[in-house]
C-alpha cells in the first residue's frame, strides 16, 4: 500500500511530488496530533476511541508495509497490551498513548535507521567476507597494514587539528569583527565556504593547489605565487605528509564559519557587567578575553569542537574527490567505503567498529554534561 | 561601533550592552587611545582572514567565467591581464540535460527531508521535554550518542532493508522499497540521519520554555496536542528555522547518502558533479559554473534566513 502510493508520487514531475508528500506528511502528523489531544479525555466515547486507535492504528501501519496477517496479529497484541497499560496507568487515562504517539515515529526510524544496522556492523566486523565467524582477525589484519596504520594515523591529525584551528581562527575572528563596521559582511564572507558542497570545494581548491611542470604557466594559486618568487612548482598533493595538511585545510576552510557564527552569537551573550568590571580592574583586553569572555562562552566552545569533531571523523568527501590519486592520504570513513565497495565487509566493519571507538570519549564526555544539565532542571 | 549589535538577540542584557560601553568608552579616555589601536590591528588581522577565506571561492567564480580553452591553460588570475570573460559556460550547463535534471533533482530531494526530521524531531524533543517517563534521561542520552554513529557504517544494512524487505519466518514484514517511487529512499534515508541531532537541538530550546505558559495551557484545558500546537511550535520558531538552514543547506551539499540511495534518474546535482570531477576530458570545464550554480540555493537560503540562523543556533547551544 505505501509503496504503491509512493509508487504513484514517483511518476508525477519531480517538482510536483514535492507539494503531495508533503500535504500526506502534514495530514499523518495532523491526525496523530488530533488524537494525542483527545487521549486523555473522560467518557464512554473516547475510551472507544483510545481502544480504536489502540489496536486500528500498528493495523494500518503494518498494512502499508504489505502484510495482512501479520497486521492483524501484531495489531492484536500491541493494541491490547498498549491499552492495558494505558487503562491501569497511574499517570491518568491516555497516558502511554500519547508518550507513544509522540515518541514512537522518531524511535522507530532511530531503530530502523541507525540502532539494526550498527548492531549488525558490530557481528560483522567479527565475520569473514563470506559470513564465517573469524574472531579478532579482521582486526588484526587492520593493524598488521602499514597502509592502514597510516590510515589510523592521518584519521587522528584530522580529528585533532580541524576541530582545534577552525574554533581557535573562528574565534579570533568573531572577537575581533565584534561590535566593528561592517560585521555582517565580514562574517557573511567566512561563513560562504558552508554553503558550497565538499565536492565544489574540492573543485575549488584544484585551481589552488593545482600543479604543471616547471616552464608551463600554472593554474594553481599556491604553484603561481612560488613561481613568482622564483620557485620552481611543486606538485603539492604527491608531498608525504604535507598533502594530509593540504587536505586538511579544505575542511578547516568549511569549518571555520561555523565555529565563527556560533561563538559570536555566544560572545554576545557574556554578560557586560563582567567585562565592564574586568576592565575597571584594570586588566588588558587579553585578560579580559582569557578571564572573562572564554568562561562565558564555555558550552557554546564545547558544543562547536564537538560538532566539528564528530564532522572531521566521518570526513570522506574531501579525500574521495581530491586526494584518491595520491599517496597516503587515506581517512577510516573513506576506506570504510572502499573496502564496503570490494564486499570486504567484515574488515569494513572492524574499520567502523574502530571509528566508533575513537569517538567515544566525545560523547562520554558530552553525555555527562547532558545529565548534570537535566539534573538541574 | 555600538550600532552592528543585533538588536533582536534574545539575550538577557543584550540591551544594556550598548550603554554599558558607550559608557566605559567614555570614562575611559586614557585607555581610548590603546582601544583603538589594538582594535586597529584586530580589523587589519580580520580583513586578512576575511580575504584569505574569500580567494578560492573568488578564483573559482573567474575561472567559471572564461572562456573553455583558457581554462586549464592558464590561472584565473592571468585575466587581470588580459580581459576575457564569457557566459558560455553557465549558457552550455543550463543547456545540459544531465545538469538541469539533478539541480531539481536536489530541489526534490532537499525540501521534504527538511521538513520530515523536523517535525518528527519536534514530537520526540517534546516528549522528551514536557512529558514525564522513567528513564527519560536515559533514552535521551541514548539519542544524543547515536549522532556520532558513522553514517557509513549504516548505509549498506539499510540498503539491503530497502531494496529487499524485511523477512521474518517466511512471511514478508516489510516489501522494500524497491521500484516505489525515485526520491522515497534518499527521503527516509535523510530523516533518520538527521534526527539524532535535531532531537537534541530542539529539546534544549523546547525545554526552556517557562512551566508556567505550559502549566496555564494545562490549567485551560489544553491537551498535549493542543499545547504541542499552539504554544510549543510557535515558540520554537527561531530554533526550527535555524535548524531548517542548517539540515537545508547538509542534505543540498550531501554526496555520502547520495552515492547510496539516490542512483540513475534521483541523482542530485553533487553526485552528478562527482562524476564529471572523474572524467577529465570533454565536460571538465563545466566543472566551475557546475559548482556555483550548485552554490547559489544553499546562499539564497542562508541569506534569506540568516538571521533566524544566528538566533536559533544561539539557543540551542549557549547553554553549558
Amino acid at each position: 500500500m505505501l509503496k504503491s502510493f509512493f509508487d504513484w508520487v514517483g511518476n508525477l514531475p519531480p517538482l510536483a511530488q514535492v507539494p503531495i508528500v508533503l500535504a500526506a506528511f502534514v495530514v499523518v502528523v495532523g491526525l496523530l496530533l488530533f488524537f494525542l489531544e483527545v487521549a486523555p479525555r473522560r467518557g464512554r466515547v473516547y475510551s472507544i476511541l483510545r481502544i480504536a486507535v489502540s489496536i486500528l492504528v500498528p493495523a494500518v501501519v503494518l498494512f502499508l508495509f504489505g502484510s495482512v496477517w501479520w497486521a492483524i496479529a501484531v495489531a492484536a497484541v500491541l493494541g491490547g497490551a498498549l491499552f492495558l497499560l494505558d487503562y491501569r496507568s497511574k499517570e491518568g487515562k491516555g497516558y502511554v498513548l500519547q508518550l507513544v504517539g509522540f515518541l514512537a515515529p522518531a524511535m522507530f526510524l532511530l531503530v530502523v535507521g541507525l540502532i539494526y544496522p550498527t548492531i549488525q556492523t558490530l557481528i560483522q566486523a567479527f565475520l569473514s567476507s563470506r559470513g564465517r565467524f573469524v574472531g579478532f582477525d579482521n582486526f588484526a589484519w587492520i593493524f598488521s597494514q602499514p597502509d592502514n596504520l597510516v590510515t589510523i594515523r592521518n584519521t587522528i591529525l584530522w580529528v585533532l587539528v580541524v576541530p582545534t584551528v577552525s574554533t581557535a581562527a573562528g574565534l579570533a575572528y568573531a572577537v575581533f569583527i565584534d561590535r566593528s563596521r561592517g560585521e555582517k559582511i565580514f562574517k557573511i564572507l567566512v561563513f560562504m565556504p558552508m554553503a558550497i558542497s565538499f565536492v565544489g570545494a574540492s573543485i575549488i581548491w584544484r585551481f589552488v593547489y593545482g600543479y604543471r611542470e616547471a616552464g608551463n604557466s600554472q593554474y594553481g594559486l599556491m604553484n603561481q605565487i612560488v613561481v613568482w618568487f622564483g620557485g620552481s612548482p611543486i606538485n603539492w598533493l604527491q608531498q608525504v605528509p604535507l598533502n594530509t595538511f593540504l587536505l586538511i585545510v579544505v575542511l578547516i576552510w568549511v569549518q571555520t564559519g561555523f565555529a565563527m557564527v556560533v561563538l559570536s552569537a555566544a560572545i554576545k551573550g557574556v554578560p557586560t557587567e563582567q567585562v565592564e568590571a574586568a576592565q575597571l580592574d584594570g586588566t588588558n583586553a587579553w585578560q579580559r578575553f582569557v578571564n572573562v569572555t572564554v568562561p562565558g562562552i564555555r558550552g557554546s566552545l564545547v558544543v562547536v569542537l564537538t560538532t566539528i569533531s564528530i564532522a572531521s571523523l566521518k570526513v570522506f568527501d574531501i579525500v574521495r574527490t581530491m586526494g584518491t590519486a595520491y599517496p597516503d592520504t587515506g581517512v577510516i570513513a573513506n576506506d570504510m567505503i572502499t573496502l564496503a565497495q570490494n564486499f570486504e565487509t567484515g574488515r569494513s566493519a572492524a574499520f567502523a567498529v574502530l571509528l566508533f571507538l575513537l569517538v567515544l570519549p566525545i560523547v562520554i564526555y558530552n553525555a555527562r554534561i547532558i545529565k548534570n544539565q537535566r539534573e538541574l532542571r | 561601533m555600538t550600532s552592528t549589535i543585533p538588536a533582536d538577540l534574545p539575550i538577557p542584557g543584550a540591551t544594556t550592552t550598548r550603554g554599558a560601553v558607550e559608557r566605559a568608552d567614555v570614562g575611559n579616555i586614557t585607555r581610548r587611545s590603546k582601544r583603538r589601536l589594538t582594535s586597529r590591528g584586530a580589523t587589519f588581522a580580520s580583513l586578512i582572514i576575511a580575504v584569505l577565506w574569500t580567494i578560492p571561492t573568488f578564483g573559482l567564480f573567474i575561472t567559471s567565467l572564461r572562456p573553455q580553452d583558457q581554462i586549464t591553460r592558464s590561472g584565473w588570475w592571468e585575466v587581470f591581464g588580459k580581459w576575457d570573460l564569457t557566459t558560455e559556460n553557465y549558457q552550455t550547463v543550463l543547456a545540459n540535460e544531465d545538469l538541469t535534471r539533478s539541480f531539481v533533482n536536489s530541489i526534490a530531494i532537499t525540501l521534504p527531508a527538511t521538513v520530515a526530521p523536523l517535525v518528527i524531531a519536534a514530537l520526540a524533543a517534546y516528549a522528551f521535554a514536557w512529558i514525564d517517563f522513567k528513564g527519560t534521561n536515559l533514552l535521551f542520552i541514548f539519542v544524543f550518542a547515536l549522532q556520532i554513529v558513522p553514517i557509513q557504517m549504516t548505509l549498506v544494512p539499510l540498503l539491503t532493508l530497502f531494496s529487499r524487505g524485511l523477512n521474518v519466518g517466511g512471511e514478508t514484514l516489510f516489501s522494500g522499497f524497491q521500484g516505489a517511487g525515485l526520491y522515497t529512499q534518499v527521503w527516509i534515508a535523510h530523516t533518520i540521519f538527521a534526527l539524532p541531532l535535531a532531537i537534541f537541538l530542539l529539546h534544549n530550546f523546547i525545554a526552556e520554555i517557562p512551566s508556567e505558559v505550559i502549566e496555564a495551557a494545562r490549567v485551560d484545558g489544553a491537551g498535549h496536542g493542543q499545547i504541542f500546537l499552539r504554544i510549543v511550535l510557535p515558540l520554537t520558531v527561531p530554533a526550527i528555522a535555524s535548524f531548517a538552514i542548517f539540515q537545508f543547506l547538509w542534505v543540498w551539499n550531501d554526496l555520502l547518502v547520495a552515492l547510496i540511495f539516490a542512483t540513475g534518474d534521483a541523482s542530485p546535482i553533487t553526485r552528478t558533479l562527482a562524476e564529471l570531477t572523474g572524467q577529465f576530458g570533454r565536460t571538465a570545464y563545466l566543472l566551475p559554473a557546475g559548482a556555483f550554480i550548485a552554490m547559489i540555493v544553499p546562499l539564497i537560503v542562508f541569506f534569506a534566513l540568516q538571521r533566524y540562523f544566528v538566533r536559533g543556533l544561539l539557543a540551542g547551544s549557549t547553554k553549558g
